[in-house]
């Protein structure tokens, strides 16, 4: 039976919204041509790829469902397991339902801590256990490192085939698509030559695959980042962070988005008290730390949940409604910064001639605001939204880690390291769910960054120029 | 020449673009002798700007000198490395910007900034280069030099500020000045300050100046020898006088005659077809083959070379190399008045403003009361009647652009009456203003500024005739966009672009089509052509007399440009500190002006002549704040008497012609 979450209904909406957003640009100069420069920024194409990497994930992440359970209920009805899973769950239905007991360190077949066992000669000895599912197919236990040396060559090479092979069929389409001959387009490609930057962006895939052909070929018999204290595997979890943290930074900007972006513009358009009244509110709302804002908002939220169990068929619909909501809240709060960007920016262009011969045909002030001043604040719009994604995921992590993010059954990069810092002073030290959390993290913040500054500096319009004339000096 | 302060040989710069390179200067020969005035004029985009810069070695980062010398005192100084130019710039030569607004530091005291200057250069520092600045201040006429130089620059006008930068420049006591538009940004009356100025420090000190103007009647004024530049190279150098008698290249006389002014009313002024070519062109024959109305085989097939037609005055023109010679420039004669252009007074007029006031209140403090008013307008009664053009003429600061937004109700007027086709529009608000809105349109200074850049030209177009109604169906609307492209000379394939595509001189076509879109009958200009370059500029004045003779619309033409005045108005108002002080036929107070500021206004002008004389100007406008007692000119008149300072005058016929009022004692 599919589920339809509420976040996930959300993401595909906003997933449909780029789609439309994108045609509608495509036949658009003056909205096609900054997006074009983002294109031939190295950076921008390599994280652009690492991004899309992500987001298939957390897509795949959004697609939920309930198991069958095969029987039929007494009322006719088929029964449905009590669990939603995703799409993604039932890819990595191996991972997920293969737990050990606790604690194991990466690549181990024994558990991290000792264990009583009962010998079959009823002597009772402390030893760490065998895991029950990492290497399994070992007949001896020093077949280890040679087996791993060759799940890992297999990988690397069926990833790079993968690779190569969608490289080739993109420079088909590519040249298919500029009219020229393959040859041609594969030596300029190759040798960075075209426009378009498809070199980092090809080795950015490269690199990606390889990184899916070795998950592939070593996660079925090991635990390769780890299990965590009740034995799930730590890869599986980071995975499934990548969902939270997508929902996190895109569903919270819808939120920002229409508060920022009408209050910002009355503010600086309509000036006089309107400007006075939302100026004294995102000042009053700026002045309280946020964090305590949020952490008031999400108690109360979370009481009401707690209040109103009866809502929710499954703990995973609860904790999706406390996810959607954190992200009201956190956008609630975080749509000053944006206003702000706007008031500033009416303000400049109020002023210009085409508002005030806008005035002089006498076009309503809706009107002139939604065909004259939004369209030419846009740019900031879109830089602000890319900017703030970031920063958003890091606040996600951090919220959950002072315990007023995410429901604790939902898996995110802020419950993992919350869960993590508890072992760091054990010792030995349990590193790899804190490590695997935070590599997780900081590739799909550094990748949304780097892409966040490369199309900020594509609709700098000084820049565009100060880049033309610096790449004429190259030539 | 060897005793040249400037010699710059075979000057070429290059800016590097994304596929092409830009050779904004491309050969230039000139040389300056202590004492003389070198002056460069042309349109925008023609390199003159980059040719200063080159000289300076201030380019921006995309560009290089590729090749020649720029020699100063002798010294090559493209030779030097950058820290040895830094002795050079300011010492030996010095640069004055065109914006005084933004050429000098808001952080820093005008004091600081020349003593920086004389530090670096003379090693002054202390008491006594506090005092050379004084001196200095002084020299330049800044009044009060002494606590002046204590101020910033946002406590100084326009004018100041460009006498401190005249200051700065002189500090190092340098023997080459360079002049980029010195007073473009100025006012009629503090250019002719600062010119004069400029001219007295130059005759003693006996510096070499190299001017770069656009203006004509500048070059006319200050220049000993000018060379006209075009596309990058210099196509005609002379002396002055034989420059000015007998302009040969035809770029050259191009420029004369598409001068408003120049042509008598009612003619349309010549203009150059076409526009600038692009620098990034690989030019085989003449640059100006394109435009040129000689143009022959020839012309396209090899470049001209110099051709002398009297010593020292060189052309670059096959036509002038063959013989042929052109004739002497025709001295324009004064428009004659005519009977006809008096309209019909009796007639019930199209706009009739009474009484009109915009005050501004300045607050103040955290209740935000009010302190006080700018006056912008403070009185003004105007009426203009169908299909004729009222003028209405001031300096920056008068209120003249104020009166213009107050009548298309932009801003709301604080008292007076103002009507249109007999609707009395002072007090409508909301649907009934918005329903009459299609009578009086507006017209902006800016062509950049005043189109949406987000917006193609038919969207445009269209959004006045749907919010206003006009015409019913999208059919007819279409067909309608299609007309008023032609009406302002646009091909119609334009309608799917966007405005960066266009020239500022397109630009400001679409606005007037925009403008006409809803069928006005009345257009209020606000400086639709100061900026744009002139042999535009005529362009689009003849689209604004057309659209009169066609469409029998009237114009309210704010404006500076006395010249614009009296090639298109019917009757002129002149505007001083927020009340109009004359008003009458443009040829009367063009030609015999009565009150005491529009002689001066006039007087400032800059003439092709050169040969204009006129009293000393003094002291500049005074705020709308606080304006004089009395009548707000006393302060800066030469014939002010005891009555100007108590009451403010009324207005007085002061001509047969019983339109011809002024607001003056003298002609009580």
């Amino acid at each position: 039976m599919p589920v339809m979450l509420w976040t996930d209904a959300l993401v595909w909406f906003l997933m449909a919204t780029v789609i439309v957003f994108i045609l509608y640009a495509r036949r658009r100069e003056h909205l096609s041509a900054p997006w074009r420069r983002v294109l031939t920024s190295s950076a921008a194409m390599a994280s652009a790829v690492t991004l899309g990497g992500f987001l298939c994930i957390g897509l795949i992440d959004s697609i939920h469902y309930r198991e069958s359970l095969g029987a039929v209920k007494g009322d006719g009805k088929q029964a449905y397991a009590v669990e939603v899973l995703s799409g993604l769950d039932w890819m990595l239905s191996d991972l997920r339902k293969r737990q050990e007991k606790t604690y194991s360190a990466p690549f181990a077949l024994h558990l991290f801590q000792k264990e009583s066992l009962e010998r079959p000669d009823g002597k009772i000895v402390r030893v760490y256990p065998r895991l029950h599912h990492a290497g399994k197919h070992l007949q001896d236990e020093n077949e280890l490192t040679g087996d791993i040396a060759w799940r890992f060559a297999s990988g690397i090479v069926s990833g790079s085939a993968v690779a190569i092979a969608l490289v080739m069929l993109g420079i088909c389409w590519i040249a298919r698509h500029a009219a020229a001959p393959y040859g041609a387009m594969l030596t300029a490609i190759m040798s960075g030559a075209t426009q378009v930057r498809w070199r980092p962006a090809f080795l950015a895939l490269w690199v990606l695959l390889i990184g899916v052909g070795l998950a592939a070929s070593l996660a079925p018999h090991y635990h390769v980042l780890g299990t965590d204290k009740v034995g799930q595997d730590v890869l599986y979890q980071a995975l499934k962070s990548i969902r939270t943290a997508l929902v996190i930074g895109t569903i919270t900007t819808l939120v920002t988005l229409p508060l920022g972006v009408l209050l910002g513009i009355a503010a600086g358009y309509f000036k006089g008290w309107i400007d006075d009244i939302i100026t004294y509110v995102y000042t009053t709302i700026n002045s309280i730390p946020s964090v305590l804002l949020i952490a008031a908002s999400v108690l109360l939220m979370q009481g009401y949940i707690e209040r109103n169990a009866e809502l929710f068929q499954t703990t995973a619909e609860r904790a999706d409604i406390r996810l959607l909501l954190l992200c009201v809240i956190l956008g609630l709060t975080s749509w000053t910064g944006l206003a702000r960007l706007l008031r500033g920016e009416s303000l400049k262009l109020r002023e210009l001639e085409y508002i005030q011969a806008a005035h002089a045909l006498g076009v309503t002030h809706l009107r002139t605001i939604t065909r004259h001043i939004l369209p030419n604040t846009m740019h900031i719009v879109l830089i602000a939204l890319v900017m703030e994604f970031s920063s958003l995921v890091l606040a996600e992590a951090v919220l959950s880690y002072i315990g007023v993010g995410v429901d604790p059954t939902m898996i995110s990069f802020g419950t993992m390291i919350n869960t993590a810092r508890l072992e760091m002073g054990r010792e030995p030290m349990v590193w790899w769910s804190l490590s695997a959390a935070f590599s997780f993290m900081v590739i799909l913040v550094l990748a949304a960054n780097l892409f966040a500054d490369a199309v900020r500096d594509a609709f700098d319009p000084r820049n565009a120029m100060g880049r033309v004339a610096a790449g004429g000096t190259k030539a | 020449m060897t005793d040249a302060a400037l010699v710059v040989t075979n000057l070429r710069t290059a800016i590097a673009g994304a596929n092409e390179t830009i050779h904004a200067v491309d050969g230039i020969d000139l040389s300056i002798s202590p004492g003389q005035t070198f002056a460069i004029v042309g349109e925008s985009g023609c390199g003159k700007s980059m040719t200063a810069l080159s000289i300076m070695r201030l380019l921006p980062d995309a560009a290089r000198i590729i090749d020649g010398t720029v020699a100063v005192d002798g010294t090559d100084v493209l030779a030097l490395p950058e820290a040895a130019m830094r002795n050079i710039r300011g010492r030996r030569v010095a640069m004055i910007f065109q914006e005084p607004a933004t050429s000098l530091n808001p952080v820093l005291t005008v004091g600081r900034q020349i003593e920086e200057v004389l530090a670096r250069h003379l090693g002054l520092q202390g008491p006594p280069a506090r005092a050379r600045a004084i001196e200095l201040l002084e020299a330049v006429g800044l009044p009060d030099a002494a606590s002046r130089i204590d101020d910033y620059a946002f406590q100084l006008s326009g004018g100041m500020k460009q006498r401190v930068m005249i200051a700065i420049a002189l500090a190092g006591d340098p023997n080459v000045i360079v002049a980029d538009e010195p007073t473009t940004a100025l006012d009629v009356t503090i250019q002719a300050q600062v010119l004069d100025l400029l001219k007295a420090m130059q005759t003693k000190r006996g510096t070499a100046m190299l001017l770069i103007t656009h203006d004509l009647g500048v070059v006319a004024a200050m220049a000993h020898r000018v060379a006209v530049m075009y596309a990058g190279e210099i196509v005609e150098t002379g002396e002055r006088a034989a420059f000015f008698a007998r302009p040969s290249h035809p770029y050259s006389r191009k420029l004369f005659e598409a001068l408003p002014g120049t042509a008598p009313r009612g003619t349309p002024l010549s203009v150059i077809p076409g526009q600038v070519p692009s620098l990034a062109t690989a030019f085989v024959g003449c640059r100006f083959a394109d435009r040129c109305d000689l143009v022959h085989e020839r012309c396209r097939q090899a470049a001209p070379g110099w051709s002398s037609l009297s010593p020292g005055h060189t052309v670059r023109c096959f036509a002038v190399e063959a013989g042929t010679k052109p004739p002497v420039r025709a001295v324009a004669l004064p428009a004659a008045v005519s009977a006809a252009a008096a309209g019909k007074p009796n007639a019930s007029p199209l706009l009739e403003v009474r009484d009109l006031v915009v005050h501004f209140p300045i607050r103040k403090g955290v209740l935000k009361r009010t302190v006080g008013h700018v006056r912008a307008v403070d009185g003004v009664s105007l009426t203009i009647q169908r299909g004729q053009t009222l003028a209405l003429v001031g300096e920056s600061g008068c209120g003249k652009t104020t009166v213009g937004k107050a009548i298309v109700r932009l801003v709301a007027p604080t008292a007076g009456r103002l009507s249109i086709n007999g609707v009395d529009l002072t007090n409508l608000g909301g649907s009934a203003l918005r329903e009459r809105r299609a009578d009086f349109q507006i017209i902006f200074q800016d062509p950049f500024a005043s189109l949406n850049p987000r917006m193609r030209i038919e969207d445009l177009l269209m959004e006045g005739m749907l919010t206003l109604g006009v015409l019913d169906n999208h059919a007819s609307r279409s067909k309608r966009i299609d007309q008023l492209l032609d009406q302002v000379g646009l091909p119609k394939v334009s309608r799917g672009r966007y405005p960066h595509e266009f020239s500022g001189g397109q630009r400001q076509r679409i606005a007037i089509a925009r403008a006409l879109a809803v069928n006005p009958k009345l257009i209020i200009c606000d400086e639709p052509t100061s900026a744009l370059d002139v042999s535009v500029q005529a362009q689009i004045l003849n689209v604004f007399a057309e659209l009169q003779r066609e469409l029998g619309v009237a114009y309210l033409f704010i404006t500076h440009n006395l010249a614009v005045v009296e090639y298109l108005a019917h009757r002129v108002a002149v505007m001083y500190l927020g009340r109009i002080v004359e008003e009458g036929e443009a040829a009367s107070v063009l030609h015999a002006p009565k009150h005491p500021y529009t002689q001066l206004l006039l007087s400032a002008v800059p003439r092709l002549d050169g040969m204009t004389r006129r009293g000393e100007i003094i002291g500049e406008s005074p705020s709308p704040i606080a304006p004089p007692p009395g009548c707000h000119f006393h302060p800066r008149c030469i014939h002010a008497r005891d009555i100007c300072r108590g009451s403010y005058p009324p207005a007085v016929v002061v001509a047969g012609d019983a339109t011809h009022r002024a607001a003056c004692f003298g002609y009580e």
